[in-house]
């Protein structure tokens, strides 16, 4: 019997069991679209958070007080050791390292903003005029912290807030206190919505002389550092950890983490996250493989007459173990053509719904749940095919 | 020509042994008609299986053309099924799911024959049955007689050297029956070997040689001539 031929009449034969290769084939279909819906979503996670995250600036450094207890990216004190505080002298001392271009010195806080008639809690962030570009944030309008002679009392708002003060007015040159003391605004953010957690349409950010004494502290709670190209962020950190080193009286008392290093972890974790989504949605299709197996058999016992009949007529036990294989082959092929085309779907609808999530389901996961879909159709079939080809003619012929 | 030389078939039934052939031996000539008779248990069908390599006896040695059969391969018997023997059965045995066209086209499918070449055979073989009308009814939608018809242009569409009917008329009623054996008559005329096992007598005795078995043993062997 030809191949072709072989095809051709298992076709037939799916085509005339029809309820029961529908349901196989949905089997299947399921399984695969599973898998290519849930890498789609777990990829488009992945790419998510890594853009969120590229976002907030190039070739970033952060340096923060304490110590690492792991080269890891996390960082946490050495217990019992109180870290000396970064202060604003460090910053300018980093400042002048060649491999990088510019800093920021950073500090957080509450506080009350109000103006005329109006009072609410913000976060201030306390900082210098390079925090603009190194975090990739916009001005909408006016201008940021710059030197001047109304320097300590320029004050920027986030989007948000100025239009929540000022609905009616520009925001610009208008008078607002923060926990009593006078500033006047300077400039107001452009609307960024939310970057890794933090609204920055609600945040206020005056010079960080200012925050200091508005929050009474000395210290900084970060560094933030732009290296002079990518190359240079590993140089960069070493030069800021021997800088900070000698400031600080010979103790390495900070950490410094770079974007890129952080960006690699969370591209792993969440690639290993889909990595193991696929695999779960994997198990589906080996269920689905199982339930192939399953109505094979129920066709082989079925059709024992018919496989004693082709016997007598002269088919050897390889045709008619083929006829079985090409018959597996059939539905699984459907199932992983239907899967993927039902995945593709699904992955639409998702960016449809999500528009921010780039749902695409990376080619290695529809082609890795097309070949287990295929594989698990054939190894499904190799047990009943078997059987089919073993069987004796004679009794085969006998049974009704 | 089919010999066999001391064919032993056993069969073991809870700790029984059954001979359903017990050292049979029996030549047949090309072109002859045989029915082989005898009750019910005799061992009939189970010859007939043995004749057609459909079974495979415990002990003899079966010369087929003058070739020893016994010891070949699973598919090197499955090809001389496919090109020399034809099988007819009581219950027909057509698959449900094809038409009659594609019933009779099976053993041609098998040997890998031109989907054209194939076409042209069934045809010729429709007509010669008379059922090119039905060529693309299902077996349900078939008389019993119909069946057979189809049955039995199954059988001879791959030109066989021997036709081994297996009571091929069990199943039908007395007419439809005599016209399905004067077929298997028309095809002996031709030259086909052809080989019938039957309960009736008067079938049995249209024959020209006439077998009865009885406990796996030929108990007798009458040949008469044609006519
Ligand atoms: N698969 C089997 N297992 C056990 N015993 C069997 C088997 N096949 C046949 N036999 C036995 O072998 C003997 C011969 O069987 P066979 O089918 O050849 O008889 P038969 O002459 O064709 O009978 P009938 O006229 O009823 O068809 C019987 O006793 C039967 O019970
Ligand atoms: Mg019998």
């Amino acid at each position: 019997m030809t191949l072709a031929d072989t095809f051709h009449l298992s076709f037939k034969t799916v085509l005339s069991y029809r309820l029961r290769s529908v349901l196989i084939i949905l089997a299947m279909t399921l399984g695969v679209a599973a898998v290519v819906v849930l890498t789609a979503l777990g990829d488009g996670a992945r790419k998510y958070v890594v853009n969120q995250f590229s976002s907030i600036g190039t070739n970033l450094l952060v340096v923060m007080p304490g110590r690492a207890e792991t080269s890891g990216a996390f960082p946490g004190a050495v217990l019992g050791q109180t870290p000396r505080d970064l202060t604003l002298k460090d910053a300018q001392l980093l400042g002048r390292l060649p491999q990088v271009r510019r800093y920021a010195p950073l500090n957080v806080g509450e506080a009350e903003l109000s103006a005329t008639n109006r009072l609410r809690e913000v976060t201030v962030l306390g900082s210098n005029a390079d925090l603009i570009p190194i975090r990739h944030m916009k001005l909408a309008q006016g201008s940021f912290l710059k030197r001047g002679a109304d320097y300590s009392a320029q004050i920027v708002l986030g989007s948000q807030l100025a239009r929540e003060f000022f609905p009616n007015t520009p925001a610009i040159g208008q008078r607002v206190r923060l926990n009593e003391r006078r500033f006047l605004v300077s400039g107001v953010l452009a609307p960024q919505g939310k970057t890794m957690g933090h609204n920055t349409d609600e945040i206020v950010i005056i010079p960080v002389e200012q925050a200091q004494s508005l929050f009474n502290t000395t210290s900084l709670f970060r560094i933030l550092v732009e290296a002079k190209s990518h190359d240079a962020i590993e140089p960069a950190k070493q030069a800021i950890l021997e800088t900070l080193k000698q400031s600080h009286d010979g103790e390495e008392d900070i950490t410094v983490i770079t974007q890129d290093a952080v960006l690699a972890t969370f591209d792993r974790i969440l690639h290993a996250l889909t990595l193991a989504v696929a695999g779960i949605a994997a198990i589906s299709l080996i269920v689905a493989g199982i339930l192939v197996m399953n109505v094979m058999l129920v066709a082989v016992n079925q059709r024992t007459s018919e496989i004693g009949l082709l016997k007598a007529i002269g088919a050897p036990a390889a045709d008619i173990r083929f006829l079985f294989f090409a018959e597996a082959m059939w539905l699984s092929t459907a199932g992983a053509i239907f899967g993927f085309l039902l995945g593709q779907l699904g992955s639409l609808m998702l960016r449809l719904a999500y528009p921010d999530l780039p749902a695409w389901a990376p080619a290695w996961a529809s082609i890795a749940g097309i070949l287990v879909a295929l594989i698990t159709g054939i190894l499904a079939s190799i047990l009943p095919a078997n059987k089919a080809a073993r069987l004796d003619a004679v009794q085969a012929l006998s049974k009704k | 020509m089919i010999q066999l030389t001391g064919i032993t078939r056993i069969f073991h039934m809870g700790g029984q042994t059954i001979y359903a052939l017990n050292r049979i031996d029996l030549e047949i000539q090309d072109g002859e008609y045989v029915a082989i008779m005898g009750p019910s248990g005799s061992g009939k069908s189970t010859l007939l299986n043995v004749i057609g390599l459909l079974d495979k006896p415990d002990s003899g040695s079966y010369r087929l053309d003058g070739k020893t059969v016994t010891d070949l391969s699973e598919a090197e018997q499955a090809q001389i099924r496919r090109e020399k023997i034809g099988f007819v059965f009581q219950s027909f045995h057509l698959v449900p799911r094809l038409t009659a066209a594609e019933n009779i086209e099976l053993p041609l499918i098998l040997s890998g024959l031109e989907p054209s070449e194939r076409k042209l055979r069934v045809n010729d073989a429709l007509r010669a049955f008379d059922l090119s009308d039905r060529a693309t009814h299902r077996p349900s939608e078939l008389s019993g007689g119909q069946r057979q018809r189809v049955a039995i242009a199954r059988a001879t569409i791959m030109q066989p050297t021997a036709i081994l009917a297996d009571e091929p008329t069990g199943n039908l009623d007395h007419q439809i029956g005599a016209e399905v054996i004067a077929l298997l008559e028309h095809l002996h005329q031709t030259g086909t070997t052809l080989i019938v096992v039957t309960h009736d007598r008067e079938l049995g005795d249209r024959a020209h040689r006439q077998l009865m078995l009885r406990d796996g043993k030929i108990i007798t062997d009458k040949k008469h001539d044609a006519g």
